[in-house]
């Protein structure tokens, strides 16, 4: 059994706003993150696959589809955006790491079966790097 | 514990399947498939699982496992022609997956006692794409 990891880059602004909280709260909470202009990343997210090789391939995943689904999914709706105001899933969730390793895990598993309908490979999970020093990891299977 | 050392190597292959055409091993493998061959410079972390020794609070000494990994893996493979210079790849496809496969298969029994085990393989053929082997068992997550 193999794990095959996929490593690409976007670069996106977002600001950490919560319509649940006052002003206040939210510069307290999510400070110099808060301001209201937003800010970016070069986020690097990690998309790694579990399965067999295959007998004729010698491959436990066919990494051009890999590519064309997360370039369709993830970079083309991600790349130089604003993920608050163009990405309608972050239009009432703040765009924290944590949401949006959530986000392109559900993309990634809701169309995973249109370019890879087999019993293999399976999507093991999504590791996205706000910064180098700032990671956040995800589960295929913590969400549906 | 996990215990990690990394080592490097440069060399070249063909991802071709002799039992396909020309032309369905360019459509399988693209590029990979140019019949002259192409290169990576390859990484590759060895990870063993193990409790460290009471005397010399160590899981293995570095230096012993820099010496079995030189021998086992960088000699064999550094500046090669993986189909045609290092067997199995004269059988397997030499992808990323069955590279990682058979450094496994070179490593495990050398590396495993009563106080240690391979823990996992990973092979980086570029920053930007990497497998790991962790033996028939699927690797933690």
């Amino acid at each position: 059994m193999f794990r095959v990891t996929r490593r690409y880059q976007f670069a996106a602004s977002h600001r950490l706003h919560s319509d649940q909280l006052g002003e206040k709260e939210n510069q307290q909470l999510y400070g110099k993150c808060n301001n209201p202009f937003g800010h970016g990343h070069n986020y690097v997210v990690e998309v790694s696959a579990r399965g067999p090789a295959d007998a004729v391939s010698g491959r436990a995943i066919d990494i051009d589809r890999l590519d064309g689904l997360v370039r369709r999914q993830v970079l083309e709706p991600f790349d130089h955006r604003n993920l608050n105001a163009e990405v309608a899933a972050f239009a009432k969730v703040v765009p924290t790491s944590e949401n949006l390793g959530y986000e392109i895990c559900r993309r990634l598993k809701r169309n995973w079966k249109e370019v890879f309908p087999g019993q293999w490979p399976k999507l093991e999970k999504v590791r996205i790097g706000e910064t180098p020093r700032n990671i956040f990891e995800v589960c295929a299977d913590e969400i549906e | 514990m996990v215990i990690t050392r990394k080592i490097e190597f440069s060399a070249s292959h063909i991802c071709r399947n002799p039992q396909l055409s020309d032309e369905e091993n360019r459509s399988l493998f693209g590029s990979a498939a140019n019949p002259h061959g192409h290169g990576h410079n390859y990484v590759v972390e060895v990870s063993l699982e193990g409790d460290p020794d009471p005397v010399t609070g160590m899981v293995l000494d570095l230096k012993e496992l820099k010496e079995i990994l030189t021998r086992e893996i960088v000699d064999p493979y550094d500046h090669r022609f993986l189909n045609y210079e290092v067997p199995p790849f004269d059988r397997e496809v030499p992808t990323t997956e069955n590279i990682a496969r058979d450094i496994w298969r070179r490593l495990e029994s050398r590396l495993t006692d009563h106080r240690k085990k391979l823990h996992s393989i990973r092979v980086y053929e570029t920053p930007d794409l990497y497998v790991d082997y962790c033996g028939e068992r699927a690797c933690s997550a």
